[in-house]
């Protein structure tokens, strides 16, 4: 044994200080880290930073800014559009997660059920999400249309209207047309994952509730609610910053339009700093959007995070 | 409490059928157990009981109610199910004070009740936590508290230790037999486990590919199996069977594999040459000199007895005796069954001759 464990030894010593350092955990460790630490910066640090960064400058396309502090926030606290989208971001951001949360909830519960062709009505659901964003939003501006709109025409020909609905001239119609096309997109992500939670609870619970005498309606409120609320804050939090930074669907149907009152945060900012040229602006506003971005997501963090159920194994 | 009438209740699953007609009588007070091996359909016949299947034909009555199309939470009876089923967002309180909240009891009401299965159940000091905090005999414990906090006319109990070690499992069997000696509600228990049946049951019902083997008392049932189904299934280690022959030639006697001669009292009338399986439960062998040749293949001591595992006739047999005997792999002895307590059955039927 001597022997053969003397040259090993002799090894170890003559071993250079690189292959030392790649015997180290704590540099090996290191050095498995580098690639996705070097794609976060690159990708999401850097540009955020450098959105900050923007945002306190005065730069313009094909221009060098200088940094200017505060001046474009102070410029837009005053500045009547951008507490309109401000409005209309908020508006289209409640409405749109309240109720699609509601038809989700509805359908997941639906699909949890026996149902005929199961399957196939599964399929149909998730149909919204598979459909590239950008067409989906084609496909509502058309329905929408003031001269083509298949609504309008269905209801003229139904005799319940007489003339055309004015669906995207009109500021208040307009929101709500993005709303519901915001909704039509939205509702498959989260009925597919409110189905998941439902499948993940145990059938024998609903048996003990039934035998413990709960009503269909006990049943939803005392097992099914508290059971699902883990993932309905997680689908919820989701919900919530998607919509809030939508800018697809609003690009391609209003474009922020009619007089602005479409217009979310994110379809100003683009048209500010990308349309209009004022990078420095176009950023500050995007800025504006982290702070309400931040609380709805301490909201969920706070207010729905893992209750004392959820943590097994201590007093 | 109640007594449980099951009348020719069949199921089906589509065109498959898994109960084929079962009927069992249960008295009040009585504790029953359906024991069977997995796929025997004893679950689901508990199911129907609990009102969590449909019955496809017969009928079920508890007390005086046939109860076919009644529902679950109408039929006053309480289920611990195999995985305990505890609600993990309630407390242990919470958890078994659920029925009688839904029952819009009051809270004074639901305190006193759940104090008192909690302290018949040693639960007192756990009420606060919640079933994820709670080791396995605490849960099973709850679930049980979560059943007899509603005073319910039927106990149902499926499969309830199976997921407890071992030791544990022991000592909930007791537990729940004092319990059901203290309350005397009328219980079904559904397992696996002979053992079980055998300790708990005032009453077994072996159950075996949908239908009933037998019913009885857990010795009626040892001493007396109608069948070679019941006769193995129940008592561990297993009994042995020989085939063989009834050989009548002035004494009974029976022939079994290789001319092996083993000791019969008496022989069914006409059944001289008759094909019957031979039945010995482990502890009826003897050492004598009159015994069937036997090699000793292997020994197990178990402390208070000693497994001996022999080969009769070419046939692997296993003797069970209480005092210590120095056997040797390879020994040869003379084991001599008891002729009073063998058992013959018919090979082609399996029936008890």
């Amino acid at each position: 044994m001597a022997v053969i464990a003397e040259p090993v030894a002799a090894q170890v010593k003559r071993s250079s200080l690189w292959t030392r350092a790649f015997e180290s955990r704590n540099f090996l460790g290191a050095m498995f880290m580098v690639p996705a630490i070097a794609i976060l910066i690159l990708f999401l640090a850097y540009p955020l930073a450098l959105g900050f960064w923007l945002g306190m400058t005065d730069t313009k396309i094909g221009g060098v800014g200088r940094f200017i502090g505060f001046q474009n926030f102070v410029s837009l606290s005053k500045d009547s559009v951008f507490w309109l989208s401000v409005f209309n971001t908020i508006f289209y951001t409640v409405f749109a997660s309240i109720v699609k949360f509601a038809i989700g909830l509805y359908l997941a519960l639906l699909l949890n059920e026996r149902l005929p062709f199961k399957s196939m009505v599964r399929a149909i659901v998730l149909l919204p999400f598979v459909v590239p964003t950008v067409l989906s939003a084609i496909a509502f501006w058309w329905i929408y249309d003031s001269q083509f709109s298949i609504i309008s025409w269905v209801l003229i020909k139904a005799g319940i209207l007489t003339h055309y609905i004015d669906f995207l001239g009109d500021p208040w119609n307009a929101r709500w047309s993005v709303v519901l096309a915001n909704i039509w997109r939205g509702v498959p992500f989260v009925a597919i994952t409110l189905l998941a939670g439902l499948q993940t609870i145990s059938p024998s619970l609903y048996e003990a509730a039934n035998l413990d005498g709960a009503t269909n309606m006990q049943r939803f409120r005392h097992i099914t609610l508290p059971m699902l609320s883990p993932i309905i804050a997680v689908v919820m939090t989701f919900s919530v910053l998607m919509t809030f930074t939508d800018f697809q669907l609003i690009y391609t149907i209003t474009r922020g339009g009619p007089i602005n009152a479409t217009h979310l945060m994110a379809t100003l900012s683009f048209q500010r700093a990308i349309t209009g040229g004022n990078l420095g602006e176009g950023a500050a506003i995007s800025n504006a959007m982290i702070p309400f971005l931040v609380a709805a997501i301490l909201l969920s963090f706070f207010g729905l995070q893992r209750s004392r159920w959820q943590q097994g194994g201590r007093d | 409490m109640s007594s449980v009438q099951i009348r020719d209740v069949r199921k089906s699953f589509g065109n498959f059928e898994v109960l084929h007609g079962v009927s069992i009588p249960i008295e009040d007070g009585q504790f029953v157990v359906l024991v069977g091996p997995s796929g025997c359909g004893k679950s689901t016949l508990l199911r129907m009981l609990a009102g969590l299947e449909n019955i496809t034909s017969g009928t079920i009555s508890i007390g005086d109610r046939v109860v076919n199309n009644v529902q679950p939470k109408e039929r006053d009876i309480a289920m611990v199910f195999q995985n305990y089923a505890l609600y993990p967002h309630m407390t242990v309180g919470e958890n078994m004070g659920f029925s009688l909240k839904l029952r819009n009891a009051g809270s004074d009401e639901i305190n006193k009740r759940v104090k008192r299965a909690a302290e018949i159940l040693a639960l007192t000091p756990l009420l606060e936590r919640y079933p994820r905090q709670l080791s396995g005999g605490q849960r099973q414990r709850v679930a049980m508290g979560r059943a007899i906090v509603r005073d319910p006319q039927v106990f149902l109990f499926d499969e309830p230790l199976s997921n407890l070690d071992a030791k544990l499992r022991v000592a909930m069997r007791t537990e729940i037999k004092e319990l059901h000696q203290r309350l005397k509600t009328t219980t079904v228990y559904v397992t696996h486990d002979q053992i079980e049946a055998m300790t708990m049951a005032d009453k077994i019902v072996v159950m075996h590919d949908g239908i009933v083997e037998q019913m009885g008392t857990p010795l009626e049932l040892y001493d007396k199996p109608e069948n070679q189904f019941v006769a193995g299934f129940i008592g561990s280690p297993a009994m042995n069977f020989l085939k063989g022959h009834i050989r009548v030639n002035g004494v009974a006697t029976f022939e079994g594999p290789n001319g092996v001669k083993l000791p019969l009292k008496t022989a069914p009338a006409a059944s001289d040459g008759k094909p019957v399986v031979y039945g010995v439960r482990p502890e009826h062998f003897t050492i004598a000199d009159d015994g069937a040749d036997a090699e000793i293949v292997v020994v197990e001591p178990t402390g208070s007895e000693t497994q001996v595992f022999a080969k009769v006739g070419g046939e692997q047999v296993v003797a069970v005796f209480r005092e210590r005997h120095q056997f040797n792999p390879g020994d040869k002895v003379k084991l001599k069954p008891d002729p009073n307590v063998v058992h013959l059955f018919d090979e082609a039927t399996g029936k008890r001759l």
